[in-house]
Parts: C-alpha cells; sequence; structure tokens
C-alpha cells in the first residue's frame, strides 16, 4: 500500500488521541491536498464567488457602473410580467417537445443499426454522422441559413423538383422553429448515437440471441431487453438533450439572428445576454438567471427520478 | 435432430427464398435511411465548400451550380489579405493554452482523487460533481465584471485561467487514472522519489492516452466557443474565428456569402483534421463518462 494510506484507527483510542491521529492523517496526505486543491481555489473564485455576486445583484439595480440601488424583490417581481421572458421560456418547451422525443428516437435507432452487423461501412457513417459535432455553431448556423434561404436557398429549389412551393424557412414562426430543431438534431445526433452505440456495446450479445432463440421477435428483444439495459445512458442522453434544448445560444443567434421573427425562437439565454450586455441591466439579468437556473434544476432532477424509478421495474 | 445434423454438415442452415428476399428489401429501406441522413449532416459542408469558391453574383442561381465555371479562391485570398491567419493564430493559442493549463490542473487533482486517501475525500469529491450543474449563465455576467476588474477585457486570459481546474476534467481523469494499478507509484515511493516528481515522471507518462482524449475534448470546446469569447474580445485582431466569421457580414447587413462561407472553412479545418487522426480516442473521450454515470 502507499505511503499515504492511512491505518484505521482503533475504536478503542481515546478523543484526544485520535483528534491527534486526524491531523496525522491529514499531515500525511497534504501532497493529496496540494494535488485537489486548485480545484477548489478556482471554483471559489471563478463560480462560488460569481455565483453568489449574481445572487446579490438580483436583488439590485445596476448598470454595470456606478451605484448599486438595493431593490429587494423588485426584479423577480417584475420578471413575472415580462413577456419576453415568458417567450423565451415557452419557446425552450416547444423545443424540447419537438427534439428530444426526435433526437432520441434517431440516435437510437441509427445507434441500433449500426450495431448490427448487417450494414457494411459502418465505420463511414458513423464518420459523417458525427462530424457535425466538431463544427463550431457559427459556420455551421450560417451555413443552414445560406441552405434555407427562402427564395434562392438550395434546399427550397431542391423541393421545387418536387413541386413544393417555397418554405419561409427563417421567416416564419413555425418554419423558424423548425429549422432551429433541424440545425441542433444536425449537431448533436452523431454525439447522442455515439453515446447509445457504447451503451449497446455494454449488452452482452448473447442476452439477445437467447431471447431469440426463446421466441421473441425482434421488437419484442429490443423492448424488453435492449431499452432496459440502455436506461442510463438513455438517461444521460435525454437529461443533456434537454439541458440543450434550453441552453441554446450560439444556434439562435446565427440563424435567426437571435430569436426572431418576433421572438419566436427567442432562448433564455439570449433574452438574459441581451439585459446584460446589451441594455445593461445587470441586476435584472441575474434574476433571470436564477430562475432560469431554479427551473433548469428542478427539471432535470424530476427527469432523472422519473427516468431511473422506471428502471427498478 | 436431422436438420441440425445436416445444417452443421452444410455450414449453414438454408435460408429459404421468401426470407432472402425479406432481407434483401429490408437492407434496402436500411441503407436508403442511413445514406439520407448521411446527405443531411454532408450537405451543409458541400455547400459552404462550393459557396465559398463562387464568385459573389453565382452564388443563388437557379438551378443550383455546385461547381461553378467561375470558381476560384477570390474569397481566400481577400480573407488573407485581411490577417486571417492572425485570427487562426488566436484561435490556436487561446485554445493551446487553455487545453495545456486544463490538462495540468485536472491529471493532477484527478490523481490526487484516484491514488490517494485522505480526510473529506469523498465529501469533497462529491462536492466536486455537484458544481457541474452550475450553468454558465449565472456566472456570465458577474464573472465579466470581475475580469474587468482585473483589466482582462479584450485580452486571452479570461479565455484560458477561469476554466483552467474543471470538473469535469477531474471527473474524467479520476476515473482513467482509478483503473491503473499503483505498484509503479509504490516502487518509485520506495526509491525515495517525491510526490510531485512521482506525478510528473510515472503518472503522466502513463496517462498519456487519457490526456489526449481529455486534451482534445478541451480543444474543441475552447475553438468552438462562441458566447464568452464574444462578452470578452472586442477588437477585431483580438477576434478567434467564430467571432471573425460573425463578423464578415457586410454594410449595412448584407451578408457576403462567399468570403463568410471561406472562413467557415478555415474554421472548421483543423478541427476536422484532428477529429480524423484521433477518431478512437475521441470518441473513447466523449463516451467514457456518459456510460459509466
Amino acid at each position: 500500500m502507499s505511503d499515504s494510506a492511512i491505518l484505521k484507527t482503533s475504536r478503542l483510542t481515546p478523543v484526544g488521541a485520535r483528534r491527534a491521529s486526524l491531523w496525522r492523517e491529514i499531515f500525511r496526505a497534504r501532497w493529496a491536498y496540494l494535488f485537489v486543491a486548485p480545484f477548489f481555489v478556482f471554483f471559489a473564485l471563478f463560480s462560488l464567488y460569481p455565483v453568489l455576486f449574481s445572487l446579490y445583484l438580483s436583488l439590485t439595480e445596476w448598470k454595470g457602473l456606478g451605484p448599486i440601488n438595493f431593490v429587494g424583490l423588485d426584479n423577480y417581481q417584475r420578471l413575472l410580467n415580462d413577456t419576453i421572458f415568458r417567450q423565451a421560456m415557452l419557446n425552450g418547451v416547444l423545443l424540447f417537445i419537438m427534439y428530444v422525443p426526435l433526437m432520441t428516437l434517431l440516435a437510437l435507432v441509427l445507434a441500433v443499426i449500426l450495431n448490427s452487423k448487417r450494414v457494411r461501412g459502418f465505420r463511414i457513417f458513423r464518420t459523417i454522422i458525427f462530424i457535425p459535432y466538431v463544427t463550431n455553431m457559427v459556420a455551421a448556423g450560417f451555413a443552414f441559413r445560406l441552405l434555407l434561404n427562402q427564395s434562392d436557398g438550395l434546399i427550397n429549389q431542391m423541393l421545387a423538383v418536387v413541386d413544393i412551393p417555397p418554405v419561409p424557412w427563417l421567416e416564419s414562426i413555425a418554419g423558424a422553429r423548425v429549422s432551429l430543431c433541424l440545425l441542433i438534431v444536425w449537431a448533436w445526433l452523431g454525439y447522442n448515437m455515439v453515446l447509445m452505440l457504447a451503451g449497446l456495446q455494454t449488452i452482452p450479445a448473447d442476452l439477445t440471441e437467447a431471447a431469440q432463440i426463446d421466441g421473441a421477435n425482434y421488437v419484442q428483444s429490443f423492448m424488453y431487453i435492449t431499452i432496459p439495459l440502455m436506461r442510463p445512458v438513455l438517461t444521460f442522453s435525454i437529461v443533456l438533450s434537454t439541458m440543450g434544448s434550453f441552453g441554446l445560444f450560439t444556434e439562435v443567434s446565427i440563424l435567426t439572428n437571435g430569436g426572431g421573427p418576433i421572438n419566436a425562437t427567442i432562448t433564455p439565454i439570449v433574452d438574459i445576454f441581451n439585459q446584460a450586455f446589451v441594455n445593461f441591466r445587470l441586476g435584472y439579468a441575474s434574476a433571470m438567471a436564477y430562475v432560469y437556473f431554479a427551473f433548469i434544476f428542478v427539471l432535470t432532477l424530476f427527469q432523472m427520478r422519473y427516468l431511473s424509478r422506471t428502471e427498478e421495474t | 435432430m436431422t436438420t441440425i445434423a445436416t445444417s452443421l454438415r452444410i455450414g449453414r442452415p438454408p435460408v429459404p427464398l421468401s426470407l432472402r428476399i425479406r432481407h434483401f428489401i429490408e437492407n434496402v429501406f436500411l441503407y436508403a435511411f442511413l445514406i439520407g441522413i448521411s446527405a443531411f449532416m454532408l450537405i451543409p459542408f458541400i455547400w459552404m465548400l462550393s459557396t465559398s469558391l463562387k464568385p459573389p453574383d453565382e452564388i443563388f442561381t437557379k438551378p443550383p451550380v455546385f461547381l461553378s465555371p467561375h470558381a476560384n479562391l477570390d474569397s481566400y485570398t481577400f480573407l488573407l489579405q485581411n490577417g486571417i491567419l492572425r485570427n487562426v493564430a488566436n484561435s490556436f493559442i487561446i485554445a493551446l493554452a487553455a487545453t495545456l493549463l486544463s490538462l495540468f490542473f485536472c491529471s493532477l487533482g484527478g490523481y490526487g482523487f484516484a491514488k490517494f486517501r485522505f480526510p473529506g475525500k469523498a465529501a469533497m469529491f462529491a462536492f466536486l460533481l455537484g458544481t457541474m450543474i452550475i450553468p454558465f449563465t449565472i456566472i456570465m455576467a458577474p464573472l465579466f465584471v470581475m475580469m474587468r476588474n482585473f483589466r482582462w477585457i479584450d485580452t486571452f486570459w479570461p479565455l484560458i485561467i477561469p476554466g483552467a481546474a474543471n470538473a469535469f476534467g477531474i471527473f474524467f481523469m479520476r476515473q482513467y487514472i482509478s483503473t491503473l494499478t499503483s505498484e509503479l507509484l509504490d516502487a518509485a515511493r520506495i526509491d525515495g522519489a517525491g510526490e510531485f516528481a512521482i506525478y510528473r515522471r510515472v503518472v503522466l507518462p502513463i496517462i498519456a492516452p487519457g490526456l489526449v482524449s481529455l486534451g482534445m475534448i478541451f480543444f474543441m470546446s475552447s475553438w468552438n466557443n462562441y458566447l464568452w469569447p464574444l462578452i470578452i474580445l472586442k477588437s477585431p485582431e483580438h477576434f478567434t474565428l467564430p467571432l471573425l466569421i460573425r463578423s464578415t457580414i457586410g454594410p449595412a447587413g448584407r451578408t457576403i456569402w462567399n468570403v463568410q462561407m471561406a472562413a467557415s472553412v478555415i474554421s472548421i479545418i483543423p478541427l476536422l483534421v484532428i477529429f480524423l487522426v484521433f477518431q478512437r480516442r475521441f470518441v473513447e473521450g466523449i463516451t467514457a463518462g456518459a456510460v459509466k454515470s
């Protein structure tokens, strides 16, 4: 065992001796404390302090310069009637409803297809589907804007071949939401598929084979063996996708110019960014950030509990 | 019994014709699906490249043309003349510095949590994991104020320092280092090596593959970051590539598509090359945390 390993103190030692041995343990492990210390120092300085400062700011009015006026819960009260913020949260919910089931289903189906040894060129397909994940969203967002151009974009010209009239992808409310959903499916499908492939590979092949010998058809073995065993990975993927659908920034600021048309695609982050860095209302922005955080926190907790509880059955 | 015996002799049970036809039809659908998805994934890249080579008046031709007869590298030379190499260098310097510094602190912390026993370790590690739920949104405004007080606005420091010792990296390295045996460490200790020397001379070389996986994730997230550089960097000569692409919008909001797409191509290529070369390591790095937790 290593030098810094600690011998369990006997229960019979008197309290004073135990305290002395605790100090000795700490002293012996001084290098370990030194090694993990940078995280706690950085966290205190660059996360904990801003989080607390933000909480204080949320109770104030501050332009970023000059005096900080304490206003109590005014910001939170004003937030209740903020139609743009409400719209931003609602957009998050709408995107969540469109995006999360679509993404989960597509990624799972693709992973199952690529995991079955039926398809040749498995690696090529996996690589192609994964490439968007390493692409920066500014480049991708502009490329989508170019493709989805209403009058002359490639997509509408392709649709014209099969006699579909030009779709106002980025000019209409529904179109912009669908376009945003397409963009994030494009960007994240490879990531989620690779996660699920890794999950599938942890399932022993003889398990599904045994079930099929026992007469289970493909759908049955998928429903009763694959899905339950995939639950941890599915949970992880769904929770991340959910956070993602509320936490968009670059996607929206590029593809729909920061949330257009008429705020149909504005997200909480874009709204908070605008309040903090365009309108310089740092107190109000902090209150928004806290409400957003509370919402995401509860949603994540709920999802994790719900998704892992069904696991037990 | 007889059917099993004959099939053993032939090597494989005879597949009835109807089943072979069904398999064939299924395969057609499978490949059609996969090719459709692949096209969806590739079209933006193809169109980006194609547009970057077009003269401005041929960007929205009807019918669309992939390779215009007037294809040229004008947009790339325009970008070079306007100093895009400087932005490429900015992106590289920031991403490399952030990656190396983070790898140092994260491997050190991961090593501390993986191979030592010390009072309070479990609580400290649980706390570390808990910090991962704090979204950047809640920090960004006060952190900006802090950076302003440091006089770090429009410098590279805010893009390198605050994220250096991050919880995800330490969690990742802890998982990685836990799987290694302690024999070498003990041997070095018996030889009288100091603890930091053991980290540097024994631990670092063994965990090199893990450092590559994690380093690629760090490099990618720094290279592709948009929100934080947008808040911090003000002067165009300090812009990273994503900010440069954003700033190539012409006067009165008119988009110079060919130049913008050329800048996009330039911003994508380095990561694409890294990804294609180290694909396995990269995928390992990305799935490592997810499958376990």
